[in-house]
């Protein structure tokens, strides 16, 4: 019962999901409806009234944060597009998922942009992909393909060039596998389809200033790039896409007054490869491993939320034991030795940026190192762990951390794996963390770089759908480990990291205090994996199947990766077409949506800072491109 | 001006009392002690740093190492751990088994090409000439190594302990085109070899399939066909799609194993019990195959 002191706004604001939908419907009663659908959760929304009950989910209700926006294509199952949003309270909570359909041919849904600018880019991507037209958008260009690209290649009618089948495995590798190489059966060409209006040998570049209007950088290019008129000083700047500092293929267009920043504009989709397309190609089995492709940085966080995902779908059918005890504590040893990982990384790599060239980095990088060497005993690979499987994992830990001489000129190692981890828990990585903080804190070149540099309020970085240090650094305690649990985080004892003062600092000071609460954690799994020693990872002491049947329906996964919210929506077609690939595979990266604001965070701030922000965001172009 | 001013930044991080530039001195001091470090750790180990001898290098490169240690590939080389994945490989009975000698583990299922994520695996399957009908054993077996992502599945999955994912990672060549899609050939490697390089995994295998060599060599002895060569087409398989790995180890199964597998070469992985039940295995087998050779002339 909610208390009779609050005002009446606030009891809105603490209604429970079945309650907000239940508002929502009676506030809305021709535009808001339940999903029905076997397995679906959350409310259907009229396109035309999306805005007007958005905004109600925004102000009334509470749900402030739009965690993910996207699109699925319901092709010869309804033959509608659909736009599935999920909500969340900064408070913490569930999410309200809403949808709105359109038709197929010529697909429009209004843009949320106006409610949440964390809409922006998941809407571009959706109109890159899906084709879907956002009325409303500021800027609908696409993000991820480039301009020119012909069709929209999520579209379950779109076919890539080196086509074979509809979904794996592909019935010619066995028993009839007569080697072949796809790009020799199909070079290149023979199954790409131009639009009629092109013609190859006559193909042009765009001149200049088409291509930076269409940028969006709100600045009058033509005035920049007219050569007579000296009247401005104005520039437009690259960085990027071959830049060092940008941590991969990523461009940055910039305009200029002198040294300051007057608009930035990210430029991404350089490492596209289409991974949900391929995601859904797969079998549920055959993404794991992609999953590791994506923030490679910290392959075991990938792994977790995507597994719970697909957990969640199964735990809707009949068939379904969840993972043991010894399972998840593993799990979340490994994932939080990898946000370790990540976290030495990005402190080492934005010290990079700012300038403290390489010196700090080599220092983590050797602490990571023998990180890495514990997955690569556990899981088999030191980057892509590929570790974690439905209801269980590859593998038990093995008793001891052990090599064999098979190359000519191997040197071996052997140490006890339980050793190990005690060591490194409690000395090493401590020791690492305190060093990290003698050689960087109080470091006064540090401190001028970064205090007061791309600033991010607290109610900018909700907006924009900030995620992980990004938005705790900006005085929002939200992690979604505390959030809304999963695993055995709720048994576990450790704080929010949160600052409030959303500059570079202070995103700084949040992963500092990261790695202490990641030791923190580690320390309480310890013991957790002494008293399990012995029992199975499996809940019915044998491995799982590697054709799971998964229900219908649609689950979010979402776990709190190192670079921020990971968040995995997986649509099962269960019995539809007996297939056991998922109908619809969506990655919420943070990496990509963290980009959101980098506009905003950059504007005012010298050229030379530029470098420091976006090093200050953590990326890894794996995710943020896919 | 929103945030902190500098000044209350540094009196946050309790500088206030403290000169300018005492933050960086202490930071400098650490990188000089990085750096003695690695002398210290340069002399206590001396020119023993150049010896190959293994037990410095765990040392070195452990939790308790303090300085820094630079392998020097490819003169020296960090051995892999036993569950490191590299392009798979197929298993054949060692050379000097009775009656397997050299045959494929593999019965050509299909399930390592299924659940193979990229799609790498291109198997086919044999087929008996005179009967037409499939047999228990892969007539080709392809690996593309340029598309293998190394994930391990298909050793995974195998119902048979058929494939392994190799520890060789030294594949550069100068022609992808010609080298890079492993044939059946290629890719075949004897037993000895995974029990070389992964003994523990071997050894655990070994103890679910209930023997060291494949399954259906265990069978063959029990049914008394000690011609391996000969099928009949009545035999001829296949396998079932879901088939888990059966998970028994009857200790009846193991013994009626013929005396073919040599125990592991080298340092045993396991403990010394399960070392001298191993033997006590060992023996009995001899025992039990002299028996069999006077009795059957
Ligand atoms: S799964 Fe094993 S037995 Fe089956 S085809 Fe593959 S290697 Fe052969
Ligand atoms: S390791 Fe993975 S990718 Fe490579 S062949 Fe095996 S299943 Fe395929």
């Amino acid at each position: 019962m909610v208390s009779p002191a609050l005002a009446p706004d606030d009891v809105v604001k603490a209604l429970s999901i079945e309650d907000s939908m239940a508002y929502l419907k009676s506030k809305h009663p021709d535009a808001v409806s339940d999903d029905e659908r076997e397995g679906y959760s959350g409310v259907v929304v009229q396109a035309s009234k999306l805005v007007e009950v958005a905004r109600a989910i925004r102000d009334d209700l509470g749900f402030d944060y739009l965690s993910s926006a996207t699109a699925v294509d319901y092709l010869g199952a309804g033959d509608h597009m659909e736009m599935v949003y999920h909500a969340y309270r900064t408070s913490g909570g569930g999410a309200l998922v809403f949808k709105a359909q359109t038709e197929r041919e010529n697909p429009e849904i209004p843009s949320l942009v106006p409610v949440w600018r964390g809409a922006d880019f998941q809407e571009r991507e959706a109109w890159d992909l899906y084709g879907i037209k956002f009325p409303g958008h500021p800027n609908l260009r696409r993000i991820l393909m480039w301009e020119g690209f012909h069709g929209h290649p999520m579209r379950k009618d779109w076919r890539e060039a080196y086509y074979e089948e509809e979904q794996k495995p592909f019935d010619n590798r066995w028993p009839g596998g007569h080697v072949h190489r796809s790009e020799e059966k199909n070079v290149f060409g023979k199954n790409v389809t131009y639009p009629p209006d092109i013609d190859l040998n006559r193909l042009m570049d765009t001149s200049e200033s088409e291509v930076y209007a269409s940028l969006g950088l709100g600045v009058d290019v033509e005035r920049i790039l007219d050569k007579d008129g000296f009247e401005t000083n104005e520039l437009v700047v690259n960085m990027g896409p071959h830049h060092p500092s940008t941590h991969g293929v990523f461009r940055m267009v910039l305009t200029v007054d002198g040294e300051t920043v007057t608009s930035l504009e990210p430029v991404m989709g350089y490492l596209h490869r289409n991974h949900e397309k391929i995601g859904e190609r797969n079998t549920y089995l055959h993404n794991i491993p992609f999953t590791d492709r994506l923030d490679y940085i910290s392959s075991m966080g990938n792994n977790h939320g995507y597994v719970l995902a697909v957990e969640q779908l199964m735990s809707l059918g009949r068939k379904y034991n969840p993972p043991t005890y010894r399972c998840e504590a593993i799990r979340v040893m490994m994932v939080e030795l990898s946000r370790i990982v990540n976290h030495l990384w990005a402190i080492g790599f934005w010290l990079n940026d700012i300038g403290a060239f390489f010196t700090p980095v080599l220092y983590f990088i050797q602490e990571r190192e023998r990180i890495l060497d514990f997955f690569e005993a556990v899981a088999g690979s030191r980057m892509m762990c590929n570790y974690m499987r439905f209801g269980g994992l590859f593998g038990d830990l093995p008793e001891r951390i052990k090599s064999v001489s098979n190359l000519t000129n191997d040197r071996v190692r052997d140490y006890n794996t339980m050793q190990f981890l005690t060591e490194m828990v409690n000395e090493r990585i401590p020791r690492t963390i305190d060093e990290l903080e003698q050689l960087l804190t109080q470091n006064e070149i540090l401190l001028e770089r970064s205090i007061g540099v791309g600033i991010l309020s607290a109610d900018d970085a909700i907006n924009y759908s900030a995620a992980g240090p990004l938005l705790r650094g900006s005085g929002v305690a939200y992690d979604v480990r505390r959030a809304d649990p999963y695993s055995i985080y709720p048994e576990l004892d450790f704080d929010v990291a949160v600052e409030q003062d959303g500059d570079m600092y202070a995103r700084y000071r949040v992963r500092v205090t990261e790695l202490r609460e990641s030791v923190r954690i580690l320390k309480q799994i310890l013991p957790r994996l002494e008293a399990t020693y012995g029992e199975s990872i499996w809940a019915d002491g044998k491995p799982g199947a590697y054709a799971p049947r998964v229900p219908f329906g649609e689950a979010y996964g979402r776990v709190e990766n190192g670079k921020g919210e990971l968040g995995y929506y997986v649509v099962s077609a269960g019995g539809r077409g007996g297939s056991s690939n998922p109908w619809r595979y969506h990655v919420r990266a943070p990496s990509f949506i963290n980009l959101t604001p980098m506009g905003l965070m950059s504007s005012g701030y010298k050229v030379a800072d530029i470098v420091g922000i976006l090093g200050s965001i953590d990326i890894v172009l794996g995710e943020t491109d896919r | 001006m929103r945030g902190l001013t500098l000044q209350e930044a540094t009196n946050e991080a309790s500088l206030g009392e403290n000169m300018y530039g005492t933050g960086l001195a202490k930071g400098l001091m650490l990188t000089l002690r990085h750096f003695v470090d690695s002398f210290v750790d340069d002399l206590r180990y001396g020119l023993r740093k150049y010896s190959h001898a293994t037990d410095n290098f765990g040392l070195r490169q452990g939790t308790e190492a303090k300085g820094v240690i630079t392998v020097q590939y490819p003169d020296e080389k960090v051995a892999v751990p036993e569950r490191f994945r590299f392009v798979p490989f197929l298993i054949v009975e060692d050379e000097d088994h009775p009656i397997r000698s050299g045959k494929d583990w593999c019965t050509s299922c299909g399930i390592c090409a299924k659940v193979c994520p990229p799609q790498c695996i291109w198997i086919v399957r044999g087929n008996d000439p005179d009967t037409g009908r499939p047999v228990p054993e892969p007539e080709a077996f392809f690996i593309d190594i340029d598309i293998c992502m190394n994930c391990g599945y298909c050793a995974e999955y195998c119902p048979f302990d058929a494939i392994k994912m190799d520890h060789d990672y030294e594949l550069a060549s100068y022609d992808r085109t010609s080298h890079h899609i492993h044939d059946k050939e290629k890719l075949s490697k004897p037993a000895s070899y995974w029990r070389d390089i992964a003994p523990t995994r071997a050894y655990e295998e070994m103890l679910v399939r209930g023997t060291w060599e494949h399954k259906d060599a265990a069978k063959e002895a029990r049914r008394g066909s000690a011609s391996a060569s000969t099928r009949s087409s009545s035999r001829a398989q296949e396998p079932q799609a879901e088939a888990a790995p059966a998970a028994v180890a009857t200790s009846a199964e193991a013994a009626a194993a013929p005396a073919a597998s040599a125990p592991v070469e080298g340092a045993t992985p396991w403990s010394e019990d399960d070392a001298k039940r191993e033997e006590r295995r060992r023996k009995a087998l001899e025992r039990k195959a002299k028996r069999a050779a006077k009795s059957g002339g």
